[in-house]
C-alpha cells in the first residue's frame, strides 16, 4: 500500500462521485491516476472516463462530421437504413458479448449463419414455407452448443475450437447447396422478416434493437447476467462460490449461435435465397462482430463490457460504411480507417489499464 | 572449469514490501565466499524473499547489494546470471518442451556463424556428466521429469554456466531421502571447489548438516547470523519464533458437550493427503498448522469440493454429504474462504454488492431471476457492516479496497449464506495489523453463534490465538492434537517433525 505520489490523484479523490466511496486511509491509491478539470464544471475527466465513455464521444463527433460533410447524412432514411444494412451484424455482435464477456470468443460466427440460412432455406423449399423459422434457429443453437462442449468438456481453447467447428460448419453448408444458391419461395411469410417495413421501419431494424435491448437488460438485471461477469473476471472464484461454470458457458455458446442462426433466417430473407458463399458477409461476420464489440469498449479478454456498447460499435462500422459511401470514398480507405480506429480503442484501454496497474 | 576466486555477498539494510506488509525489513547479511550459508525462518519470515533478492528475481525496495564489493542492482534473473549467480527454485522452472541438454545450454551454446554447434554441445554435456556422476537422457523433454532430475538440470546448467553463486530455494521440499542425500553430495563438491552456496530451507537437521553459517529470520527481520556449529535444532525454532506471541488471545470456550456439524474421516488424495479425519464441534474453532507443502490447503480444498478425492466421507449435521464440487459443499452448508483471494476469491472488476452476493444471488432476486437492485444494496450494506468493510459502498468496485477490506468483502459473501461449517484458509494473509484483528473478532463471533471454523494459517500465533484445538498437518497427515492453549514450540516442533522426520 503506497501513499499516493501523484498530487492530481488525491485531488481527484476528493471530487469522487459518491461521498461513500471516498478512499480512506488505508485504501490503495488506485481509485484514479491523472485526469484534467473542466473549468466551471464540477466535472473531472479522468483516463477511466475516456476508457468507458471516450466512445460516446467519438461516435457522435464521427456523426457530426458526416452530418456537416454530407447533406443526404442527417436523414431518417439513412439513418433507418444503416441500421437495416447492420442489422444482421448487430444481431450475431450482441449475442457474441455474452461470450466474450464470459471470457470466450467465437470465430464461427459467419459460418452457423451460412449453414443455418442454407439448413432454413432446404426446410423452406422441401417442408413448407413455415419450417425456415424453427430450423434456422434451431440449427444455430445445436451448432452452439456444439462449440459450448468443446470449450467445456473437452477443454479446447475456445479459439481454436470455433475456428475449426466453424471451418466445417461452412464444409458442410457447400455440400449441401453444392456451392450454389438455394431460392427460397416467394412467400410473404418467407420476406416478412428481411423485406417488410412496419411503421416505415424495416422489420429486420426492428428485430436488432428489439434483441440488443432484451439482451442488455438481460446482462444487467438478471442472475445469469451477473454470473456472465463473474466467470469472465474470475472463472475460479465464480467455480467456488457455487457456480456452474460450465454451464453457464455453453448457454453463452448457444444463445450466440441461435442468434447467428437468427441473422442468417435475417439475410435469407433479405435475398430470397440461401447461400453457402464466404464471399459476402457469411466470411467477414465473424471479424465484423468482434470488431463491433472491441470498438464499442467490452474487453476482449472478458469481465467488462455491455450490449450497448456493442450497438454502439456496429453503428459507428456502419456509418463510416456510410458516411464514406456518401461521400464516395474508396472501399479500401474505408477498411482503412475501420482498422485503425478499432486498434486505437482497443489500444486505449490498454494503456489506461497499465497507467493504473 | 576451476577457478580459485571466490565470490562474496554482502547485503545492508534489504527492505521490501508487498502490498502493505513487510516482507523484510533492514535486513543486512554479509556471506563469505565459498561456503554454504543457510536462510531459515517460519513461513512469511522473508527467507525466500532474501534468496529470491539475491539471485535477482525479486527486486528490493531499499538497501544495497555488494557482490565482491562492487554494488549491483539486479532487475532480472538473467543479469544475475552475468555476475555468476544462479537461481534454483521450483518456480522458476526450465523451458519443459526443451530437451535436457537445450535446457542446460541455452543461452550459451557453443556456436559459429550463429549456428549451434551441436556436437560440441553434446561434447560439454559429456563431461559435465561424467565429472558430477550421474546420469540423465540428454534429449528427454524436461517437462516429463521428475522434480529430483530437473533439479538435477537446473544445477547442471548453473554449473555449466560457471556460477559462482547458486541460491537454492527449498531445494529438497519434494524429493525423497536418496534424492536429498545426492543433492546434499553435490553441494558438498560444488563448496570444494569454490562455489557460495545460498540455502534457503525449512529442514532445520538438513541446514544444521549442510550449513557453515545460519541466518535467522523472523516476520521480516533479521534474528542473528552465526556459524553453523553453535547452533542446534531447538535454538533455531526458538529464534525463529521468539519469545511469547503478541496475538490477541480469545476466552476458548470447550465444546466436548456440543454437537459434531463437521465430521470428516478417511479423506485420501492420493500423494497429497492420507487418510484425513477430523471433527468439529458447533462453536468450536480447530486451527490447522503444518509448513507451506504439508497438505493444509489441499486439506481445505478436498474438503470443500474445490478438489476431488479418491476416498473418504463427509458429514455435515448428522447427514452424510456427496461433496464433488463447490456447489455441493455449500448445498452442505459449508463455505470455503480460499488463500489466494486475487486468484480464487475475488471479482476484482466487480462491485462490492456483486462480490457479495454472487454465492447467492437467488436471495436477492426474484423468482424469474431479476436482480432486486434495491434488495441487494441494502443487503450488501447491511453485512459490509458488519464485517466493518471501509468504505462500505457497494457500488464502489473491489479493487479500489485494501488488502484487508478485500477480505472482508469475501467474509460478507459467505455470510449472506448463513453456513454451519467456515473453512479459512489464510484469511489474514497480506492484510494490516487493523483489519486483521476485526477479522480475528469476526470469526471469534460466528463460532460463538455455534459455526464450526476450521483455521489454516502460517502465522502459528493466529492459530494458538483463535483455536480451541489445534492440528498439526505433516507431509500429508495430521500428525499430532493439542486440546486448548498448548505451548508454541510443541506446535512448530510438531509441524517441523522433530524427534524423528519422516521420510517420504
Amino acid at each position: 500500500m503506497t501513499a499516493p505520489t501523484d498530487p492530481a490523484a488525491s485531488d481527484s479523490l476528493a471530487s469522487a462521485p459518491e461521498p461513500g466511496s471516498q478512499a480512506t486511509g488505508e485504501t490503495d491509491a488506485r481509485v484514479s491516476v491523472g485526469g484534467v478539470a473542466i473549468p466551471g464544471l464540477r466535472l473531472r475527466v479522468t483516463p477511466q472516463h475516456v476508457r468507458d465513455y471516450g466512445i460516446i464521444v467519438f461516435a457522435a463527433a464521427l456523426f457530426i462530421y458526416f452530418t456537416i460533410a454530407s447533406p443526404s447524412f442527417l436523414t431518417s432514411n439513412n439513418l433507418l437504413n444503416i441500421v437495416y444494412q447492420n442489422a444482421t451484424i448487430g444481431v450475431a455482435a450482441c449475442a457474441v458479448t455474452f461470450t466474450i464477456i464470459a471470457g470466450n470468443f467465437d470465430l464461427s460466427l459467419g459460418s452457423i449463419f451460412a449453414l443455418s440460412e442454407v439448413l432454413g432455406a432446404w426446410a423452406a423449399v422441401n417442408w413448407g414455407v413455415w419450417w425456415c423459422f424453427p430450423v434456422t434457429i434451431g440449427a444455430g443453437a445445436i451448432m452452439g452448443l456444439i462449440n459450448g462442449l468443446l470449450v467445456t468438456k473437452l477443454r479446447v481453447n475456445a479459439f481454436l475450437a470455433t475456428l475449426a467447428s466453424g471451418l466445417s460448419f461452412g464444409g458442410i453448408a457447400v455440400g449441401v447447396t453444392h456451392g450454389g444458391l438455394l431460392i427460397t419461395p416467394a412467400s410473404s411469410v418467407f420476406t416478412f422478416v428481411g423485406q417488410h417495413k412496419a411503421l416505415g421501419i424495416w422489420d429486420a431494424a426492428i428485430i436488432f434493437i428489439v434483441l440488443a435491448v432484451v439482451l442488455q437488460l438481460v446482462l444487467a438485471y438478471t442472475v445469469f447476467g451477473r454470473h456472465l461477469y463473474g466467470v469472465g473476471d474470475n472463472r475460479n472464484a465464480a467455480r467456488l462460490s457455487g457456480l456452474k461454470v460450465d454451464r453457464t458457458v455453453i448457454t453463452t455458446f448457444v444463445i450466440t449461435g441461435a442468434a447467428c442462426g437468427l441473422a442468417g433466417l435475417i439475410d435469407s430473407s433479405m435475398t430470397g435465397s440461401g447461400t453457402s458463399s464466404q464471399e459476402g458477409l457469411a466470411g467477414q461476420l465473424a471479424l465484423l462482430a468482434i470488431a463491433g464489440v472491441a470498438l464499442g469498449g467490452s474487453s476482449i479478454f472478458g469481465g467488462v463490457g455491455s450490449v450497448w456498447r456493442t450497438v454502439l460499435g456496429v453503428l459507428m462500422l456502419g456509418m463510416i460504411t456510410n458516411g464514406f459511401d456518401l461521400l464516395a470514398v474508396s472501399d479500401y480507405w474505408q477498411d482503412i480507417v475501420r482498422g485503425i480506429l478499432i486498434i486505437l480503442a482497443v489500444a486505449l484501454s490498454f494503456v489506461v489499464d497499465r497507467r493504473n496497474a | 572449469m576451476s577457478t580459485t576466486t571466490v565470490t562474496q555477498l554482502q547485503l545492508v539494510s534489504i527492505g521490501k514490501r508487498y502490498s502493505g506488509t513487510k516482507a523484510l525489513d533492514n535486513v543486512s547479511v554479509e556471506v563469505a565466499g565459498g561456503t554454504v550459508h543457510a536462510l531459515v525462518g517460519a513461513n512469511g519470515a522473508g527467507k525466500s524473499t532474501l534468496g529470491k533478492i539475491i539471485g535477482g528475481v525479486t527486486r528490493p525496495d531499499d538497501g544495497q547489494m555488494f557482490v565482491d564489493d562492487r554494488q549491483v542492482r539486479y532487475t532480472s534473473p538473467r543479469e544475475a546470471r552475468t555476475d555468476g549467480i544462479a537461481t534454483i527454485s521450483q518456480e522458476l522452472s526450465p523451458m519443459p518442451h526443451m530437451s535436457v541438454i537445450e535446457n542446460i545450454f541455452f543461452g550459451i551454446e557453443p556456436r559459429r556463424a550463429g549456428l549451434v554447434q551441436f556436437r560440441q554441445m553434446r561434447r560439454q554435456y559429456e563431461d559435465l556428466i561424467s565429472e558430477w556422476g550421474f546420469s540423465l537422457n540428454p534429449h528427454a523433454k524436461v517437462g516429463a521429469l521428475r522434480t529430483a532430475d530437473v533439479q538435477k538440470v537446473e544445477i547442471l546448467r548453473a554449473v555449466a554456466t560457471e556460477a559462482r553463486v547458486i541460491v537454492m530455494d527449498e531445494p529438497t521440499s519434494s524429493l525423497t531421502s536418496v534424492e536429498t542425500s545426492t543433492l546434499h553430495r553435490m553441494i558438498h563438491a560444488l563448496r570444494e571447489r569454490g562455489t557460495t552456496i545460498i540455502y534457503v530451507s525449512h529442514f532445520l537437521d538438513e541446514v544444521l548438516d549442510l550449513a557453515d553459517t545460519v541466518t535467522v529470520l523472523r516476520s521480516g527481520r533479521l534474528v542473528r547470523t552465526a556459524p553453523a556449529a553453535e547452533e542446534t535444532e531447538e535454538s533455531l525454532v526458538a529464534g525463529m519464533f521468539g519469545a511469547a506471541a503478541a496475538a490477541e488471545h480469545f476466552e476458548k470456550p470447550q465444546h466436548s458437550a456440543a454437537r459434531v456439524v463437521l465430521d470428516v474421516s478417511g479423506l485420501s488424495r492420493k500423494g497429497v493427503l492420507n487418510d484425513i479425519s477430523l471433527q468439529i464441534r458447533a462453536g468450536e474453532i480447530v486451527g490447522l498448522a503444518g509448513l507451506i507443502g504439508s497438505g493444509r490447503t489441499e486439506l481445505a480444498r478436498a474438503i470443500s469440493g474445490a478438489d476431488p478425492i479418491d476416498s473418504g466421507t463427509i458429514v455435515v449435521d448428522g447427514a452424510a454429504r456427496r461433496v464433488r464440487s463447490p456447489a455441493d459443499a455449500m448445498a452442505a452448508g459449508m463455505a470455503f474462504l480460499p488463500e489466494s483471494r486475487k486468484d480464487d476469491g475475488l471479482f476484482l472488476e466487480l462491485s462490492l454488492a456483486a462480490n457479495t452476493t454472487f454465492a447467492d444471488l437467488c436471495s436477492v432476486a426474484s423468482r424469474l431471476g431479476v436482480v432486486r437492485r434495491a434488495t441487494e444494496r441494502a443487503k450488501t450494506k447491511e453485512l459490509l457492516d458488519l464485517t466493518s468493510v471501509q468504505p462500505p459502498n457497494p457500488s464502489a468496485k473491489v479493487v479500489s479496497l485494501s488488502g484487508g477490506n478485500q477480505q472482508k468483502v469475501l467474509f460478507a459473501r459467505w455470510l449472506l449464506r448463513n453456513p454451519r461449517v467456515l473453512i479459512l484458509d489464510e484469511p489474514t494473509r497480506g492484510v494490516d495489523v487493523a483489519a486483521r484483528a476485526a477479522i480475528h473478532r469476526l470469526i471469534n463471533k460466528l463460532a460463538a453463534e455455534g459455526s464450526a471454523v476450521l483455521l489454516i494459517s502460517s502465522e502459528i500465533e493466529e492459530v494458538l490465538g483463535l483455536a480451541h484445538r489445534v492440528l498439526v498437518m505433516r507431509r500429508g497427515s495430521i500428525t499430532r492434537e493439542f486440546s486448548a492453549d498448548p505451548p508454541l514450540d510443541a506446535v512448530m516442533e510438531a509441524a517441523f517433525g522433530l524427534g524423528g522426520r519422516t521420510i517420504a
